[in-house]
């Protein structure tokens, strides 16, 4: 378990990699209109520096890097901790958020003849806060910190949805804000009862102190119920994909694959950095239970659907589904497969999906319409956008080569290892039934219909959603010291 | 029965009442007075785990306070976000309802 | 016999029945109203849980300034014209969550019984560190906000500015860049405008008291900063100024002047005394000050601005 109590080498890229954003956020509201793309554009590629800094220190130091804010020491103080896990979700960040600016300069530069347009000003600075929210949650080492952070996610999700303004899309975005506030008053409702019981926020020191009390087991309850509403899992998962679907293409790149996985690498954080002490099987069995649930029901929902968006969006809640077997099956001697495997399907799935909505987003464009249906004959008139489909499907379905191959593989081999065969079936089904909504997709566009264009898809906006779901397939690729990567920082329960 | 245990369990009871307004009414903004119901609900859960703590020649923790300090500005917030959403939506479509079935037009839903 | 916990038990007496109105008023108006009287009950709980700073700031901000806010909004809703009757929801769904929330009550109620004995506190630390970090501050909530967890209340100043561009952005396109609609949109009512040109001053002055002594003693950037923005806003309600044009420069720099110099004063700590949002010992008390002015302009421009909403277009 990594010491608190001091700052080590290379701690001070954690408060950078905080800040950038943060700065860019208030030198884009302050002058305002077309700085905001412009400081939002150029900030991008320092972050992704940034953040491969930090994996560099990471790695180089085999343990995890800390910074105490203020130079005070946690308790009293704030702790910034930045594991393998953390590295390498800030490195996928700050890739996606630089492919989602990019993929929306087009969109929503601001026009010309007008000094500031109110969905330029708006998407760039709810993309920067995004970027912030989710870097405070990948480092921060206090509940309250996160807390902080994922309202600052949800205030910054939340007008992403209904920026276009639509009546539909404004109704999805309240629905969002409703179940989100739920969820974070649900956890802030649990840190109270955790700071009731131990005195302390931050999550070292939580873990070395925590005992099964009932005051514990309702707090990390409450929490647990917060953090399953904002990642919407099954069956909370009713905000996503109205919300999801409508939002613009960016955003719900953006939003399918970093936001929701916000929340979730804080569930990570709740069960296996503080209470790896605690007997938690039962719970871990619920939270795999629920997430077959989502498989199954995801999938299917997603076969019946017109649109393509929705079709996505539904795939969205079904593989969040598979995140959640990571509970059940990253225990006992076989953890670290385990634990290998969710977080392959976060990187995975938040590449893919990305790619796949910005292809949506440039089907719908180029065509004008997103009904499966009337795809006949597309592949031949978009070709790039049609072969990142078929790669992030490739992905999303669990077939070699691919980062979804591996993890679905890794998933399988820790069932088999763990003794826990039951698991075996949700995700072999699930990968079936995601077939089943690709090849819905594909077969369409493959066919010999003619179809013409309405607009001709931007090229930029083709490769940087090919380069994408590249990364999604090259994850299939990943060495074992990758595995190893992953591995620093995480306690494992019963080791010295 | 101290004051600190009554206030905690007037938070309890705050916050299930906050709970079951949040669930129950159709009406998004009374979704939201609930959900503030609940919030304070929850402060005041913090503010008995602060009252509990006092010690060293405080009559209180700070650290809780502060903490609700920082949580009444963030509820607010939302809840200015909330409202400009939902009176957006009543100027919109001149319906505020979450209902999704009256949102989902000939372009979305799972017909086929 | 004292009388206190009588008063006690009367308290969470009329908080939870004035909580079961706003819940069950049949009406939207009068929930609200309902909602208001209870915050300013809240705050006298938080007076008996020796707690005058959260007080202050329930009573301006969780009862004031929500409450007109929810009261405009109200008023905006009806003026909107629109609402079917809600489907009101069956019986049997009724029962299943008045169930789940009396369950979800009983368990918080059984583990707050649950808590352990002797509490666990950061008093004593905060007491420890008051000299040092602390800045010799003589209000340990002020030195919790400022110093010790300085970085969360630096992050929620930017989710402030992030509300304020998110209920600009629910606008119209056509809309943008003009003011939002004035606060009272009838003619101005000469009461209000003779308490407005009494109170606003009065008001403003209490309010940078409240900031100034609140290194010491009850008070604060967020409680001062909350009464200036309600002074604004009485003046907006009285008609005697209407909100800003979005675009204006001043207002953007009055947002976000907090959180700037808070991170401006957070980077340079790095420099100047080691490392990030640190102080250096002998400055630390007038740098706080200095940082929780910025924060008082800003929190006095932002709430107005929640208040106020979008900007719309006028007929004018």
């Amino acid at each position: 378990m990594a010491e608190s109590g001091t700052t080590t080498p290379g701690g001070y890229l954690l408060v950078l990699t905080i800040l950038l954003p943060v700065v860019g956020m208030i030198l884009s509201f302050t002058p305002g209109g077309r700085n905001a793309e412009r400081i939002a554009l150029c900030s991008t590629p320092f972050g992704f520096a940034l953040a491969c800094a930090i994996a560099f220190h990471v790695n180089r130091a085999g343990k995890p890097i800390v910074y105490l804010v203020g130079g005070l020491p946690p308790p009293l103080g704030i702790a910034l901790r930045a594991d393998g896990i953390s590295a390498v979700m800030l490195v996928a960040a700050a890739v996606i958020v630089t492919a989602a600016a990019f993929y929306a300069r087009p969109k929503f530069a601001t026009p010309d003849g007008v000094s500031e347009s109110r969905s330029s000003l708006t998407f760039w600075i709810m993309l920067q806060a995004i970027w912030a929210a989710l870097n405070i949650i990948f480092v921060g080492g206090d509940l309250f910190n996160l807390y902080v952070a994922l309202e600052l996610l949800t205030f910054a999700a939340v007008p992403l949805v209904c920026i276009d303004g639509r009546p539909e899309t404004i109704a999805a975005a309240l629905r969002y804000l409703l179940f989100a506030l739920f969820g974070s008053i649900s956890y802030l409702l649990g840190v109270a009862l955790f700071y009731g019981a131990h005195g302390t926020l931050d999550i070292s020191l939580l873990a070395e102190r925590v005992q099964s009390t009932p005051v514990v087991w309702t707090a990390a309850a409450l929490m647990t119920c917060g953090l399953l509403a904002k990642t919407a899992l099954f069956p909370l998962h009713l905000w996503l994909p109205p919300a999801h679907a409508n939002a613009p293409a960016a955003a719900s790149a953006v939003l399918s694959g970093l936001v929701v996985k916000g929340s979730f690498f804080l569930t990570l954080r709740l069960w296996f950095y503080i209470l790896p002490a605690l007997p938690a099987e039962k719970v871990a069995i619920v939270l795999g239970c629920l997430g077959s649930a989502a498989i199954i029901a995801g999938s299917v929902i997603a076969l019946r659907q017109a649109r393509l968006k929705l079709l996505i969006a539904y795939s969205t809640v079904a593989q969040i589904g598979y995140l959640f077997l990571v509970f059940p099956l990253a225990t006992g001697a076989s953890s670290a497969i385990g634990w290998s495997a969710g977080v392959m399907q976060i990187l995975a799935h938040a590449f893919a999906k990305a790619a796949m909505f910005f292809s949506a987003g440039l089907l719908a464009e180029a065509l004008g319409h997103d009904q499966i249906v009337k795809l006949g004959g597309a592949a031949r008139v978009l070709p790039l956008t049609f072969l990142t489909i078929a790669l992030g499907g490739l992905s999303l379905v669990g077939l070699p080569p691919s980062g979804g191959f591996s993890a679905k593989w890794l998933m399988l081999q820790a069932s088999v290892a763990s003794g826990q065969w039951v698991w075996t079936l949700p995700i072999l089904a699930g990968g079936l039934l995601a077939a089943g909504y690709v090849y819905r997709i594909l077969t369409p566009a493959l066919s010999d219909d003619q179809i013409s264009l309405v607009l001709p898809p931007k090229r930029s906006q083709e490769v940087i959603a090919l380069a994408l779901t590249a990364v999604a397939i090259a994850l299939g690729f990943a060495p074992q010291a990758f595995f190893d990567f992953l591995e620093i920082g995480r306690p494992v329960v019963g080791q010295p | 029965m101290t004051p600190s245990v009554l206030a905690g369990l007037t938070g309890a009871a705050l916050v299930g009442f906050g709970l079951y307004g949040l669930i129950l009414h159709p009406h998004p903004l009374r979704k939201l007075l609930a959900f503030n119901l609940m919030g304070s609900g929850v402060f005041l859960i913090f503010g008995i785990v602060a009252r509990r703590g006092a010690s060293a020649g405080f009559s209180f923790d700070p650290v809780p306070q502060a903490m609700v300090i920082t949580g009444i500005v963030v509820a607010f917030a939302a809840s200015a976000i909330a409202v400009a959403l939902i009176l957006r939506l009543s100027a919109e479509s001149g319906h505020v309802t979450l209902d999704p079935e009256v949102w989902t037009g000939s372009n979305g839903g799972d017909t086929m | 016999m004292s009388l206190l916990p009588i008063l006690d038990v009367v308290l969470a007496g009329l908080v939870i029945g004035v909580a079961i109105f706003t819940i069950t008023a049949r009406e939207l108006f009068a929930s609200v109203v309902g909602y208001v009287a209870y915050g300013l009950l809240l705050a006298f709980v938080w007076i008996r849980l020796y707690a005058p700073d959260v007080a202050l700031t329930e009573a301006a901000v969780g009862s004031g300034v929500t409450g007109v806010l929810l009261i405009t909004a109200g008023k905006r809703l009806g003026a909107l014209k629109n609402a079917a009757p809600e489907a009101q929801p069956g019986f049997a769904f009724k029962l299943l969550t008045g169930v789940l929330a009396a369950l979800v009550a009983s368990a918080l109620g059984a583990v707050i019984l649950m808590l352990p004995d002797p509490p666990p506190s950061l008093a004593p630390e905060a007491a420890a560190a008051a000299d040092g970090a602390g800045a010799g501050l003589g209000n340990p909530i002020t030195a919790v906000l400022m110093s010790y967890r300085s970085l969360d209340t630096m992050l929620e100043k930017i989710v402030l500015i992030l509300a304020v561009v998110g209920v600009w952005s629910v606008g119209t396109d056509k809309a943008w860049g003009s003011a939002p609609a004035p606060l009272r949109q009838q003619e101005p009512y000469a009461p209000m405008v003779f308490l407005a040109q009494m109170l606003a001053p009065v008001g403003a002055l209490i309010a940078i008291h409240i900031f100034w002594t609140g290194a010491n003693a009850p008070g604060g950037a967020f409680q001062g900063g909350a009464l200036l923005a309600a002074m604004w806003m009485v003046t907006m309600m009285a008609r005697l100024t209407d909100p800003p044009r979005i675009d204006t420069q001043w207002l953007r720099v009055a947002l976000v002047a907090g959180p700037a110099v808070f991170l401006i004063s957070g980077l340079a700590g790095e420099v100047v005394a080691g490392a990030f949002f640190a102080y250096p010992p002998s400055l630390a008390k007038p740098i706080i000050l200095f940082i929780e002015a910025f924060m008082v302009l800003s929190i006095a421009a932002a709430l107005p601005m929640l208040v106020a909403g979008p900007p719309s277009e006028r007929p004018d």
